[in-house]
């Protein structure tokens, strides 16, 4: 009985952080952007600086009337909203936040396989925005969704090259075991595979610079453009979902995790802290960088970040054989 | 080493940006703050109209109509001559049309024309946007006394005429 109720608690708090977090870096990305553009973004759903707007806007989707094209491949096109959505929520439950006040460390489930889980996930995410770009029985979509195939199969590589630089240096492919592992000196000799591994995941959520495959001004929006309602709020969702997810791992598996001072109390807070932040790097990419042409994301993932993170892994083992 | 040297730009200006105080006004939560002279409505002064249409002739866009009629105003003296005078019927101004030149202002040599900082008279209906006198005569008491010239500009042209011929009759 116990077993339940305490699968159950972890259950609802993984959902919990699952619909609050997203929408704290949607609304930091109202202000933050506004703010960078010398606007002050939302101001006035909620009252005090427009906090909330991502919740009218919610609203305003819920009412929307949910259409289907009649050349959409229907089953497709419908799930393919939850396709996108949904692995970053298990990718979630695999990610630690770190000790409760000495309560043990906060996590859904912790994996042995923690890492190879999570990268499979958000893997399995953009299958979704691939899924909406073929089914939608729309050219714009379907250019979009091949890009997205094409950014998958670039990005990918590096990713999971970077990421296997960290499990080696740790030893290990738990992702709490290699936050344990991680030490401060890291910060430096995994800086390029952190660069990789960042860089990599924008391109794999779609965010600008990286946004060719939705790329509003050609391709109106890609895969997205058959999309309004409840769905399109669910592709917004995996979107943020997706930095948080990012955000996370980069700070598990690069930047400590819960390392900090009192790290044994509040080390879910330096957690928190630290996936805000590079959070808001994602955020400050999109405002600063202009995107990037089709054939420029893929030489940029070929010619720069896998003899990067090629390069990186081979510093990694002789750092750990030495 | 210009490689790379836009990506930190690029950084800089959003973060310099982030950092100062944004420039958005908070219409309509503050009143902005308006220029000297700005052209918001134009206002009619109608006692000061003579029906003498030349507004409605030098318009560009053709966004006034006047009307008139003659009133006859009876000899004060005896045996003196009956005076007659020009009476507004109508006068529209219609601001779907105008393009703010302030070109009827400029000529209009009674000074019933002035330009009123008023702006906010949007209307649901374009048909809506044509004023008639009345409407324009409210908006007089929003027109501002003559403001002061910006530091540096350049004399009224009025002044500077008069200045050049005080100088020449002078000068004779
Ligand atoms: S401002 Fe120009 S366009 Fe408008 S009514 Fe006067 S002359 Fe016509
Ligand atoms: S120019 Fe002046 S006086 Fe003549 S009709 Fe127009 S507003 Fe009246």
């Amino acid at each position: 009985m116990a077993e339940v109720i305490d699968a159950l608690l972890r259950c609802v708090a993984v959902v919990a952080v699952f619909m609050v977090f997203p929408l704290v870096v949607g609304q930091m990305e109202h202000k933050a952007m506004a703010h960078m553009q010398s606007r002050v973004g939302p101001m006035k759903a909620g009252g005090f600086h427009g906090w909330a707007q991502l919740v009218a806007d919610g609203v305003k989707f819920v009412q929307k009337e949910s259409i289907v094209p009649t050349a959409a491949d229907r089953k497709v096109f419908e799930l393919a909203p939850a396709v996108a959505l949904v692995p970053y929520l298990l990718a979630m439950l695999a990610i630690p936040l770190g000790p409760f006040f000495g309560q043990g460390n906060l996590i859904g489930q912790d994996l042995d396989l923690g890492l190879f889980f999570v990268l499979a996930a958000m893997s399995v995410g953009v299958l979704g925005t691939l899924m909406g770009g073929l089914g939608s029985g729309n050219k714009y979509s379907y250019i979009g969704g091949m890009r997205v195939a094409a950014q998958l199969m670039s990005y990918e590589l590096p990713m999971v090259l970077a990421a296997a630089s960290v499990a080696m240096a740790a030893g290990t492919l738990s992702l709490v075991g290699i936050a344990n592992e991680w030490e401060p000196w890291w910060l430096v000799a995994q800086l390029p595979g952190m660069v990789v591994f960042f860089v990599a995941g924008l391109a794999e959520l779609q965010r600008p610079p990286f946004d060719a495959p939705l790329a509003d001004a050609e391709l109106v929006m890609g895969p997205l453009t058959e999309y309004g309602g409840m769905r399109f709020a669910m592709f917004l969702l995996a979107e943020y979902a997706g930095i948080v997810v990012l955000a996370a791992l980069t700070t598990v598996l690069y930047l400590g995790g819960w390392a900090g001072p009192f790290s044994d109390d509040i080390g879910w807070l330096w957690t928190l802290v630290k996936v805000m932040a590079v959070s808001f790097l994602v955020i400050w990419a999109r405002v600063a960088y202009p995107r990037l042409r089709e054939d420029q994301v893929n030489s940029l993932a070929w010619k720069v970040l896998v003899p990067v993170a090629l390069a990186q892994i081979t510093l990694t083992t002789v750092l750990v054989v030495a | 080493m210009t490689y790379g040297k836009g990506l930190l730009q690029g950084l800089a200006v959003t973060w310099r940006n982030l950092t100062r105080r944004s420039v958005t006004a908070h219409y309509p939560d503050v009143q902005p703050d308006l220029p000297p002279r700005s052209r918001g409505v134009i206002a009619l002064q109608e006692e000061n109209c003579t029906s003498c249409m030349l507004c409605a002739r030098e318009c560009p866009s053709w966004c006034i109509t006047i009307d008139s009629h003659k009133e006859t105003i009876p000899a004060t003296t005896e045996g003196g001559r009956d005076r007659s005078q020009n009476v507004l019927d109508t006068f529209d101004i219609d601001y779907s049309l105008c393009m703010y030149c302030s070109i009827c202002i400029e000529v209009c040599p009674f000074d019933a024309l002035h330009w009123s900082p008023e702006f906010a008279y949007a209307e649901g209906d374009i048909v809506d946007l044509t004023h008639d006198m009345n409407r324009l005569r409210e908006w007089m008491w929003t027109v501002p006394a003559p403001q002061a010239l910006d530091p540096g500009a350049e004399p009224a042209k009025e002044l500077s005429a008069w200045q050049a011929k005080q100088a020449a009759e002078d000068a004779e």
